[in-house]
């Protein structure tokens, strides 16, 4: 009888249930306690194409502009200046007369965080990878012009990397 | 007791004496009730975390244990919201019989031979009946915040209180069948230390009516499966979604405080109470007068958390019922069950006036296998999902 049959079979399904939720009473919980009772740090627990916040290397950006071009959402703001430089001897370039040759400087490199997307669109155009995401996630702050990320400082333009000819 | 205090203070007048000694108990439950409630907020918290494999609260002190504290005073700080179109009186009033409903049974419920609130020859009407205002104060919060969600949760709770008393009340009856009292005191005497003696294994349908009493009492507790009135998923919190600050504090402690209720009244009626072993009696009467009623108190806390224990294991292992199948395990199961119960119980009591032995022992070795049976079960499930037991707590 149905009657019967349904008070057996609750009764079983509970026990089931309990056996269950007991088991589990002597299983390691699974949850990571972010952030300060981890076994390791936690960025190094990341997976290795972890996208945090974009980070570039100035000594290797050609100022091409790609990434900027390529970003949907205008969060990369580069500026390019064109120098005329003191005709002084410049030795690391190797030229005795640099004097009278235009040069470009990057003036300006700013990426706003608090705009960024992480698409990852700006890091696949860039010729050199010199922009690439960090592991770094952790940036709250009260102040959202912190977000914006400068990686030429104001007054002190960079000069754009050159492939050695040799 | 309150001859002898007033021999104490003899100036006082007796009315006065009575007075204090009531305000004296009344403070001690209620210390022991949020000394209850509390911990076990935590404890259950931290239940609730291992079953579904999180850890649970543990920054607030050693293993968060003091996280109830913080909670309430929290909850102490949050500002006390009455919503503009709510009915101020009601909506004020309604936490209030919810507390009182669940405390108020405390004072009939035992702790040892000697300490309890009241021994009331009526005791277990007394405590059905206080249990019952809890019903008024959830339907009054539910119809004053003028929220459609708690009006749903007040009337679902009117109906699930309403038909769960009555399996509730039949399979007490079946314990007052045995004994021949309402008085608690008198129904854990006319039980014994040994297992055997005890009320829940004395016939198989006193222990159909300990299951249907079991079930009952936790669908009046408002919990798991059978939380509908609160139902977090369907109705945002049911009843209290208006509630803020120290009112929503108050139904909570209710809801915990229903658990030692729970567990107090099914240690007290069906599973012998506070009473210990002859040999432990006579060791603990020599060694002063004290001792036995800390053996006694230990006994009667030991069988209450077990049932605490296995009705928090409940509630985070079964889902909720839907309010159809709710209506049909009270009417449909429950109910004809109880009376099943209460007919067989007075005919066994007139087949086996002195008690059937055998029985006894046969109902006391199925609930050992049954219990056995589970811890293997309990291992087995461990083994096949290739776990390694771990038994720590810190993590
Ligand atoms: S990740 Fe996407 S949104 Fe962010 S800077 Fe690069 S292109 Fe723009
Ligand atoms: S970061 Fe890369 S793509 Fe962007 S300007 Fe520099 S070299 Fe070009």
């Amino acid at each position: 009888m149905d009657y019967f049959k349904n008070i057996f079979e609750s009764a079983a399904t509970v026990f089931e249930g309990l056996t269950i939720t007991a088991s589990h009473m002597f299983r390691k919980p699974i949850t990571i306690q972010y952030p300060d009772r981890t076994l390791s740090p936690v960025i190094e627990m990341l997976p290795s194409r972890y996208r945090g916040f974009l980070e570039v290397d100035m000594k290797i950006c050609t100022g091409c502009t790609l990434c900027m071009q390529a970003c949907p959402i205008q969060c990369i703001n580069i500026e390019i200046a064109k120098k005329t430089p003191s005709p002084q001897p410049s030795p690391s370039r190797g030229e005795g007369d640099g004097g009278g040759v235009p040069m470009r400087l990057i003036t300006k490199f700013n990426i706003d965080i608090a705009l960024c997307m992480f698409c990852g669109l700006c890091t696949e155009p860039c010729p050199t990878g010199a922009i690439r995401f960090s592991k770094r996630f952790e940036n709250a702050t009260e102040d959202i012009n912190k977000l914006m990320f400068k990686f030429v400082e104001e007054g002190k333009p960079v000069a754009p990397y050159k492939k050695s000819s040799g | 007791m309150i001859q002898q205090l007033s021999l104490l203070f003899p100036m006082l007048p007796m009315w006065l004496v009575q007075a204090i000694w009531c305000g004296v108990v009344a403070v001690l439950l209620l210390t022991f009730f949020s000394l209850f409630a509390g911990p076990v907020s935590w404890l259950e918290r931290r239940i609730a975390g291992r079953i579904m494999s999180r850890i649970g609260p543990n920054r607030v002190g050693p293993q968060g244990i003091i996280q109830w504290l913080a909670d309430g005073v929290k909850n102490f700080l949050k500002e006390d919201l009455i919503p503009r179109d709510a009915d101020k009186i009601l909506f004020r009033f309604a936490p209030y019989p919810v507390f009182l409903g669940v405390t108020l049974t405390l004072v009939t419920l035992p702790f040892s031979s000697l300490l309890i609130g009241a021994d009331l020859n009526v005791g277990l009407l007394y405590i059905v009946g206080a249990w019952g205002l809890v019903v008024i104060g959830l339907i009054a919060a539910g119809w004053s915040s003028n929220n459609k969600w708690t009006l749903l949760g007040g009337m679902r709770s009117a109906a699930q209180m309403i038909s769960y008393e009555i399996p509730l009340v039949l399979s007490l009856l079946v314990v007052v069948l045995m004994s021949g009292s309402l008085s608690l005191q008198t129904i854990i005497s006319s039980q014994g230390a040994s297992p055997v003696e005890w009320f829940i294994f004395s016939n198989p349908f006193a222990f159909i009516a300990f299951v249907i009493f079991m079930i009952s009492a936790v669908a009046e507790g408002n919990r798991t499966p059978f939380d509908l009135p609160e139902a977090e998923s369907e109705l945002v919190a049911g009843y209290n979604t208006e509630y803020s600050g120290m009112r929503f504090l108050f139904f909570f402690f209710a809801e915990w405080g229903n658990l030692y209720v729970i567990g107090a009244l099914a240690a007290s009626l069906f599973l012998g109470g506070w009473q210990i072993p002859a040999g432990w009696r006579n060791f603990a009467s020599a060694q002063g007068p004290i001792l036995p009623h800390v053996f006694e108190v230990l006994m009667f806390q030991l069988k209450t958390w077990i049932w605490v224990l296995l009705i928090i294991q409940l509630r985070w292992t079964l889902p909720r019922l839907r309010v159809d199948q709710l209506m049909k395990v009270s009417w449909k199961y429950l109910t004809p069950f109880a009376f099943v119960s209460i007919v067989g119980t007075g005919l066994w009591m007139v087949v086996f006036p002195e008690g059937w032995l055998f029985m006894k022992y046969l109902l006391l070795f199925s609930m050992l296998a049954v219990i056995g049976y589970f811890v293997w079960r309990a291992i087995w499930q461990l083994r096949f999902t290739k776990s390694k037991a771990d038994f720590k707590l810190i993590v």
